[in-house]
């Protein structure tokens, strides 16, 4: 059997959103190369738990990439160093063995940390609330392609809806901003007949919101859609723009 | 708030500002570039010194010397503006950041380049527009033309080495703003197609070089070959 790997962790440490943080520093033995890095903590966890120390808090969900809800910045990067994956599709491979790992929470004022490297992304939900959707009459269920949709429109709002809201892009832009995720949700539904209705007072409602959480502006460097697990393409943030300009300009 | 406050204070009109004067300044540079080309001319300065009347006489040019005033320091206030709310964004930075993996440098010190830029504007201003336009401390002579002789200033200007080393990297610090700020004002206004923005930005890679070294080759040919 292969042997295993140590891994030297360097992992921020906060008790809760008002107490100061630091890092603390963590071996890890043992490590199967095949194990992902939440396995890894894991791992590491059930060691401090029985030594009777608090377990290292992070977010996690489905585990197979899907949910957004694994977030940790590690080793400089959003999900780590691969492309087009979240914390859960990566595995300790990629690291060799015996190398320190940085591991950090999601830095921006619109994502306080809750604990350790568990931050608060509602800042999300509330703009998703302030006008990521549609209204529509419920009742039976319309037919199949009732509503002709260009195949072109289709797969760009797909694109943008492949967005799983996990807030790399906030955590990789210099600047905190936000514009990555708000531009996906606004072009998933601009491209869409069904969004037609609200068009107009989304793009305003949404803008608004994301600068009221305190995300910054965009400097269009691209580091969000270089990190995005979903790889959603900063062109989406150009129809944010349009989207908003040309509704700020004829509403 | 009312509706203009409303939107040129949002994160995304603030960024349109930003982009149309940044592209004012861009279509300014070319013209200010073609002109001074004058200064190529062996005539001892009397193709650079009319150009140079006209340009400061001429109603139309002066008027839209004043959109360019206005411009230059719209931009710089409003990338101030910009920059403290970014900086507010994140309170708390990252221990480890691998940002090369995921971004240019040029685009993520587009605040530390435009100041170089704006200090250089300043410098270059005291240098040339503050004398010829404002009074000044220079004398100036007049050519055989009748027009004030800038040219000789600009000569003895350039003869220092001090002021070639500034030159440069004034126009080194714009080529690299250049190099992300051309095709990024085009995203920030929404002006993006596959059609046409690879030449958009094929466009902004060069101008950004050659707009920047036709203005180096001006001080370096006056104190290398005058």
């Amino acid at each position: 059997m292969e042997k295993g790997r140590s891994y030297t962790l360097k992992v921020w440490r906060q008790k809760n959103a008002a107490s100061r943080g630091e890092f603390k520093t963590y071996q890890v033995n043992d490590v199967s190369s095949g194990s992902s890095f939440l396995e890894m903590l894991d791992i590491l966890n059930e060691e401090l738990t029985k030594k009777g120390e608090d377990p290292i808090h992070f977010d996690h969900d489905c585990r197979e990439g899907i949910c957004g809800t694994c977030s940790l910045f590690i080793n400089g990067r959003p999900h780590g160093p691969e492309e087009e994956i979240t914390v859960c599709q990566l595995h300790m491979r990629t690291f060799q063995d015996g190398q320190t790992i940085t591991i950090e929470p999601w830095r921006a004022r619109a994502f306080p940390v809750i604990k350790d490297l568990v931050v608060d992304r509602s800042a999300f939900d509330r703009i998703i609330q302030a006008g990521g959707f549609i209204s529509v009459n419920t009742g039976a269920a319309p037919d199949a392609n009732a509503i002709p949709i260009a195949r072109e429109n289709a797969e760009v709002a797909m694109d943008a809806a492949a967005c799983i809201g996990c807030g790399a892009c906030v955590a990789a832009c210099k600047n905190a901003s936000a514009m990555l995720f708000v531009a996906a949700k606004i072009s998933q539904l601009a491209m869409l007949p069904q969004g037609k209705v609200e068009r107009k007072r989304r793009a305003q409602k949404m803008v608004e919101q994301m600068d009221k959480e305190g995300f910054g502006s965009c400097t269009n460097t691209y580091a969000c859609s270089a990190e995005c697990p979903k790889g959603i393409e900063f062109t989406h943030i150009a129809r944010l723009n349009r989207e908003y300009l040309t509704s700020k300009f004829t509403s | 708030m009312s509706w203009f406050t409303e939107t040129f204070t949002s994160s995304i009109g603030r960024k349109l500002l930003m982009s149309l004067t940044g592209i004012f300044l861009i279509m300014f540079l070319v013209i200010h570039l073609l002109g001074n080309l004058a200064v190529f001319k062996e005539d001892g300065g009397e193709a650079f010194n009319a150009y140079s009347a006209f340009m400061s006489t001429n109603v139309l040019i002066k008027s839209v010397s004043y959109v360019l005033y206005l411009s230059i320091l719209a931009h710089s206030v409003i990338a101030a503006w910009l920059w403290i709310s970014n900086k507010k964004a994140r309170p708390a930075g990252y221990a480890v950041s691998n940002a090369n993996e995921n971004s240019t440098w040029a685009s993520r010190s587009m605040m530390l380049l435009g100041s170089l830029v704006l200090i250089f504007i300043v410098i270059h201003l005291k240098d040339f527009w503050w004398q010829f336009k404002m009074g000044g401390t220079t004398d100036f002579e007049i050519d055989t033309l009748g027009n004030k002789n800038l040219y000789a200033l600009v000569a003895a200007q350039f003869k220092s080495s001090a002021t070639l080393v500034i030159y440069l990297i004034g126009l080194i610090a714009l080529a690299i703003h250049l190099w992300h700020g051309f095709q990024s004002a085009f995203q920030t206004l929404g002006i993006e197609h596959e059609r046409y923005t690879p030449a958009i930005r094929f466009l902004g890679k060069l101008y950004a070089v050659f707009i920047p070294a036709g203005f180096a080759a001006m001080p370096v040919y006056i104190f290398f070959f005058k």
